[in-house]
């Protein structure tokens, strides 16, 4: 395999990391201490085409590839998590299904506002009763004539208060099971809907996580994506994309907290020494370097088999799985290297233990990547 | 209308400055950059673009990597770009580097309603020079230390930012501005523009493009053509962090004199 970086990569890697040091990481400490969403960042990021990144430009897309898109929601969690799952969110769960489920007419109709930035996109799966197992639907959607009607409610949903277009799953049959299950493309001026309750989280504070609810939503008949039934399988796809994401979230929350753990260990000095001269902290680094450098691999891997139209979600659940689980680790490990110091918000280390923690839960938790490599495995 | 901007790669100055035993800068083991002032020189040029649709065409004179600078500013929005490359244009001081880059612009082309826009002055050299050369070897009008660019037809009100104060004078296109910080904000290269870049035009002037240009003479470019000899370059020796006296009292006075006295200083 060529891990090589083509030049536009490596160029836009570059943008990404100056347009984070710049306009992302000086606002990190606030949305965190605030829970305030940074509607201006997105606003500036889907002038630059990063709302869009991987989408024909037909479409109102940027253009780029899947990895590009990969290295931006990482470059952006170096230095703040939550500006890189709005990121993610709004890209892998609601662009992509629309993008590649959706009719031309919804592709014309959805993707230019949101691939320009100028509205938000969302993803309504998760129920209170239907978290892992997603097939247990309980929001159902019944045709009469022109239009559905949806009942019920969606829990956990990121970027809920902020988002202008949701892909929401719903029971249209409730005897066929998964096969019952299928997927709209609801607004959220559309009579009936609302959101609820913003939830208060360990990390990622600054992202809007709220329930949807659904009460007599009327949703038109044009607004079905994909067909009548195919749901559950719209939304495992979707699943198999936005690991990547996540798992880049998590990549780069790990890379962050070894850059900050450097930079404060060559300063910080005991016993007459400076912490980076501890074979100790070389230890650690050198350890924490390794896990994430590995998790990098994995997660390109698994982005640039998507890219290729190879099937690739095997290789986003390893790489959600491994980066996740590092990034906990590394930046738990960050933690303890700059001691007392670290335990304070007046490091970002902390900030990004918290922000890591999520990225083993949503989008598939790691029990559910385990199950997901398992099975490609063929062992049941 | 056109606009040419001229672009300048330079070592990135906020590391290690690195230097050759004979006294000059040793560029290839230093990362590069572009040159600030002319990323506000890009900047003004889009904007323009923005309001009449002018043309934005890049030029820089240096070796063939100098290429991924100039793609980088097509992916801020410019729409084609040249590089101007060859052995012979090689160790050109200002004088000489400004008669070469006037050939290429001629080679462009400088109409009525054209402008060239440059930097101020770029941080390896910090000269200033090549933009007001420029514009004599051209016979084109020049306004410099440009803070505030406003057109209106063929005309130009421009506000130039000065040591002791401002300046605003008009000038008819077609003319050479130098640009400084002040004066706007470099956008980001957008993830559009990075994946177009590479397949917008992109040229190299070599020797041989330019050699009957009036102003090439092997006499007046390169190394032979310079008049500029380098004596020596080195990284100044970084300054102690100083000493910080507290208090308004009679008594923090009569130690920060005492100290001054000592040091013979008053």
């Amino acid at each position: 395999m060529d891990f090589h970086l083509t030049k536009e990569q490596e160029m836009v890697r570059k943008m990404y990391r100056e347009f984070a040091e710049t306009e992302v990481k000086p606002l990190a400490e606030e949305l965190d201490e605030e829970e305030r969403f940074p509607m201006e960042t997105v606003e500036k990021m889907g002038k630059l085409g990063m709302m869009g990144i991987y989408f024909p430009k037909q479409y109102g897309g940027a253009g780029g590839d899947v990895l590009s898109y990969a290295m931006c929601v990482e470059e952006l969690a170096k230095v703040c998590g939550t500006t890189a799952v709005i990121v993610s969110a709004h890209t892998s769960l609601c662009c992509a299904p629309i993008f590649e489920h959706g009719t031309e007419e919804q592709k014309m109709k959805y993707l230019p506002d949101l691939l320009s930035g100028k509205k938000i996109g969302a993803f309504g799966l998760t129920e209170p009763n239907a978290g892992t197992d997603a097939s247990g639907q309980q929001t159902t959607a019944v045709l009469e004539g022109d239009h559905y009607v949806l009942n019920g409610s969606k829990c956990f949903i990121t970027n809920g208060t902020v988002a202008s277009t949701f892909v929401v799953f719903a029971m249209t049959d409730k005897s066929l099971g998964n096969h019952g299950i299928s997927a709209f493309i609801v607004e959220k001026d559309f009579p009936g809907f609302s959101v609820g309750k913003h939830e208060k989280k360990m990390g990622i504070r600054g992202s809007s996580t709220c329930d949807l609810i659904f009460e007599d939503c009327i949703v038109p008949k044009e607004n079905l994506l994909g067909k009548e039934g195919q749901g559950f399988k719209i939304a495992m796809m979707t699943l198999d994309g936005g690991r990547i994401g996540i798992a880049a979230q998590a990549l780069g929350l790990g890379e962050g907290a070894i850059d900050e753990a450097i930079k404060y260990t060559k300063e910080r000095v005991q016993f007459k020494k400076r912490l980076s001269q501890f074979q100790n902290t070389q230890f650690q680094l050198a350890d924490m370097h390794t896990r994430m450098q590995a998790a990098q691999y994995l997660v390109y891997a698994a982005a640039m088999k998507k890219q290729n139209h190879e099937p690739y979600s095997m290789d986003a659940a390893m790489a959600k799985l491994f980066a996740a689980e590092s990034a906990s680790d590394v930046t738990r490990r960050a933690v303890q290297l700059f001691g007392g110091y670290g335990y304070t918000r007046e490091y970002p280390v902390e900030r990004m233990m918290r922000d890591a923690k999520i990225t083993e839960i949503y989008e598939g938790t790691s029990e559910v990547q385990r199950m997901v490599i398992s099975s490609h495995l063929g062992v049941k | 209308m056109k606009i040419i901007v001229c672009v300048k790669q330079v070592p990135d100055t906020s590391g290690k400055v690195a230097v050759n035993p004979d006294g000059t800068l040793n560029r290839a083991s230093m990362a590069t950059i572009t040159n600030p002032d002319d990323l506000n020189a890009v900047e003004a040029a889009l904007t323009l673009k923005e309001q009449t649709g002018a043309e934005v065409i890049v030029i820089s004179m240096g070796p063939p990597p100098a290429e991924g600078m100039l793609r980088e500013v097509i992916a801020r929005g410019a729409d084609r770009a040249v590089l101007v490359s060859g052995r012979e244009f090689g160790g050109s001081d200002t004088y000489a580097t400004s008669q070469i880059l006037a050939a290429a612009i001629n080679k462009i082309g400088v109409e009525k309603d054209d402008i060239v826009m440059c930097g101020r002055q770029a941080i390896d050299g910090d000269t200033a020079q090549v933009g007001p050369q420029i514009a004599e070897k051209l016979g084109l009008p020049q306004v410099s230390y440009a803070a505030e660019i406003k057109k209106d037809g063929d005309t130009l009100t421009i506000k130039r930012m000065l040591e002791d104060g401002y300046m605003t004078i008009k000038v008819k296109t077609p003319c050479l501005i130098t640009c400084i910080k002040e004066l706007n904000a470099p956008r980001y290269m957008s993830v559009g523009g990075v994946f177009e870049c590479y397949s917008k035009p992109y040229e190299i002037f070599d020797y041989n493009t330019l050699k009957d240009d009036p102003l090439i003479d092997p006499t007046t470019i390169g190394l032979k053509g310079s008049p500029t000899n380098i004596f020596k370059s080195f990284t100044p020796p970084q300054k102690g962090v100083g000493m910080m006296l507290e208090g308004a009292d009679k008594a923090t006075c009569e130690k920060l004199a005492g100290i001054l006295a000592a040091k013979h200083l008053i």
